[in-house]
């Protein structure tokens, strides 16, 4: 206890009289953790656990104002947003706070599976890690709904849409999901109560036991090559690190954790006064339909999965997969409670990890592009570049016009603009002849619907004479050869309309 | 729990093989000195407690359960009649937006209970009526009357006009309201978000051909 004047020390016996707290608490702070866990490689923990409680503050704050109501949600974030003063920074503060503590955890998690963190005795640490990780996603989810925006609308509809897949009880999981038979002031309301009640509640409990194992079962030492976990050692020789070769938790270690939870709640103060708050985005109405959903940031990689499983694959693999992935992530500390932590004898654990990343990194860089989806406006939006037109004859720019007004555009890209869903068609001539366009716009097939029945004839020649004179300047157009061979023989041709095009080039 | 890990938790008290229950032999302590037939009689109210306070918790997790449930309920039961409004609304010939208000509605739904779905109007006394939602993940499709087609903006699933897949990776057509006609007003049989489990079982991917003659 440090010395204060009497008065305060009076008080302080008064409170501790009753409390009985410094014994534990100094047994907490002072326990001998071994020197070298007192790194910059330890503070991740800390970090996620310190922006939990800027999430429960700044929760808390927005709670004075928000109405969970889906005919008032919407209104009242915009008063937040624009009536409210600094409203609008509170909602930045929670939003980038979540962000981060997102990325927190998940650095966290590949930070404690690298450095062997979870094998004996530290197995339920890292499960309830795995819930504490899930249970940071269910509150990036749905916090997204309470934002009660179009985004918010359609991703509650995606996730209706993925429970209606399961056999059997589908249905009534839907019903159960958005708490009756569409998404309405029902659905939003359940999500509150997951999001204020529900999950925070269960986050703090595990959250605070897995602090208490920390505590109580030692920070994991710096995993060094050759240093083998066995369960019928490991106690005695981690004891006996932290005691020949510890400090004290606080301030050895303990400063870093407060520095580095400072520097994370700083830039989430500096990002959400530079970035202001996310959303809300337009009005929840369904009846507006011109609309681009799109999920928040660390769900984009799963709007990208589902967008390339096979039709056929995505059930079974939308309902399974995580199944399977949560039952390896918790039993891993069972089938490899014991052996090396060190990275450099683990290079199955690296190679995971960087998989991981590297598959997560490109499908939210794919989930950012979303090359699968049509661009809705360009037939009308991205014009025609005027290098594809000039010197075209009437025949082109009518085919042209066909090409936009058809909304070819939406799906395929002309001068580096338009949809990316098919091939960019800039030097489409050099790979197809006209009897294969012709083929293809008529019949559709792969990905391509088939135009046959809404063009007209006419429409039909244009569009494939302007297709054919989509090839650079020093590189002929395709052609086939038997039709070639064909031309040069007979020298009329006069039946193979297809020449016609490539020749008018 | 191995010896190590009794060690780990500060629990020096190796455990006696007595044979006796540890729960029993805390309340020996409890009550040292006095005859083992008065402490079994205090643990047997105690199991009385534990019992009577599971009744009282399982009788109330039936309302509980329940309550929760309530959502839960038959298609039919969300489901009812709705117009459209007058047929004559519907050009023969086109596809129209048409708006209605979801009949299941509370006072606070806002907004979210209009409903959109487009209506075909393929001759004069012949309808299709197809759901907003993609097949695929539930997300609005739009109709252009130019390419005669729907597209949808999230995953890029497209349908022709008379709602069968085109292309993308929904495995079926658009989903379809019941409908008929009434004293000149154009009705369907709403009520509920349309996903693969209501609406119809899964389908296996099927390509449609848009009513085109011109495939094999």
């Amino acid at each position: 206890m440090p010395r204060v004047n009497g008065t305060g020390q009076r008080i302080y016996a008064w409170f501790e009289r009753r409390l009985q707290l410094e014994g534990p608490v100094k047994e907490a702070a002072l326990h001998p953790v071994p020197r070298n866990t007192a790194s910059w490689w330890y503070v991740f923990g800390s970090a996620a656990f310190t922006l939990l409680f800027l999430q429960i503050i700044t929760g808390i704050l927005l709670a004075l104002i928000y109405v969970p109501s889906a005919a008032h949600a919407w209104d009242s974030l915009n008063v937040l947003n624009h009536q409210v003063p600094l409203g609008w920074y509170i909602r930045a503060l929670h939003g980038w706070g979540s962000n981060f503590m997102v990325a927190i955890v998940l650095i966290h998690m590949a930070q404690v599976f690298l450095f062997g963190a979870y094998k004996f005795p530290r197995e339920l640490t890292w499960i309830l890690g795995v819930f504490l990780l899930l249970m940071t996603l269910g509150m990036a989810f749905t916090g997204q709904v309470l934002r009660f925006d179009q985004d918010a609308y359609w991703g509650l509809g995606i996730g209706a849409s993925i429970m209606g897949r399961v056999p059997f009880i589908g249905g009534g999981l839907v019903h159960l999901l958005l708490g009756g038979p569409i998404i309405a002031g029902a659905t939003l309301s359940r999500f509150f109560t997951l999001h204020v009640f529900v999950i925070p509640g269960l986050l703090l409990l595990f959250a605070l036991t897995h602090v208490w194992m920390v505590l109580k079962l030692g920070v994991n030492e710096w995993p060094m090559p050759g240093r083998v976990v066995r369960r019928a050692t490991y106690v005695q020789e981690y004891n006996k690190l932290a005691h020949e070769d510890g400090i004290p938790f606080v301030p050895g270690a303990f400063w870093k954790d407060l520095v580095f939870s400072g520097a994370v709640i700083a830039a989430v103060a500096v990002c959400a006064l530079i970035m202001g708050p996310f959303g809300p985005g337009g009005q929840p109405d369904p009846s507006i339909i011109q609309t681009v959903p799109k999920p928040d940031f660390f769900f984009l990689w799963i709007y990208a999965v589902l967008s390339y499983l096979p039709p056929a694959l995505e059930t079974p693999f939308i309902l399974i997969a995580p199944i399977i992935g949560i039952a390896i992530l918790l039993a891993l500390p069972f089938y490899a409670a014991e052996g090396e932590k060190s990275w450099h004898r683990r290079p199955v654990a690296v190679l995971v990890v960087s998989f991981v990343a590297v598959a997560w990194g490109s499908f939210t860089q794919l989930g950012t592009v979303t090359p699968w989806s049509p661009h809705m406006s360009a037939w009308s939006a991205d014009a025609i570049p005027a290098k594809f037109l000039r010197g075209a004859s009437p025949l082109v720019r009518q085919g042209a016009n066909v090409f936009q007004d058809k909304q070819c555009r939406n799906c395929h890209a002309v001068g580096g603009r338009g949809g990316q869903r098919g091939p960019a068609l800039d030097d489409i001539a050099t790979r197809m002849t006209p009897d294969e366009l012709r083929f293809k716009v008529v019949t559709g097939g792969g990905n391509m619907p088939a135009f046959g029945k809404n063009l007209s004839p006419a429409e039909i020649e244009a569009l494939v004479a302007f297709l054919d004179t989509l090839h650079p300047p020093n590189q002929r157009p395709a052609v086939n050869p038997v039709n070639e061979v064909y031309t040069s023989t007979h020298a009329s041709g006069g039946e193979d309309v297809s020449a016609a095009p490539g020749a008018a080039r | 729990m191995t010896n190590d890990e009794h060690r780990l938790t500060q629990n020096q008290d190796a455990p006696t093989p007595t044979g006796i229950p540890p729960l029993n032999e805390l309340a020996k302590h409890a009550t040292s000195g006095e005859d083992d037939r008065v402490v079994s009689r205090r643990w047997l109210l105690m199991k009385a407690g534990i019992a009577l306070n599971g009744l009282v918790g399982l009788a109330l997790a039936v309302p509980v359960v329940r309550y929760i449930f309530a959502p839960w309920r038959k298609d039919s039961s969300y489901e009812s009649w709705i117009s459209l409004g007058a047929v004559k609304s519907f050009p023969a010939g086109e596809t129209r937006l048409a708006l209605f208000k979801n009949p299941f509605t509370r006072s606070w739904d806002g907004p979210t209970d209009n409903v959109a779905c487009y209506v075909r109007r393929e001759e004069a006394d012949k309808f299709q009526v197809f759901a907003i939602n993609c097949a695929h993940l539930g997300c609005p499709v739009r109709w252009f009357p130019q390419s005669q087609l729907f597209m949808c903006p999230c995953h890029g699933g497209v349908y022709y006009a008379d709602g069968s897949r085109a292309s993308g990776p929904p495995t079926r057509g658009l989903f379809t309201y019941d409908w008929k006609v009434v004293s000149n007003e154009l009705h369907i049989d709403a009520g509920q978000m349309p996903t693969l489990s209501n609406s119809a079982k899964l389908e296996k991917p099927e390509i449609g051909e848009g009513d085109c003659t011109c495939r094999g």
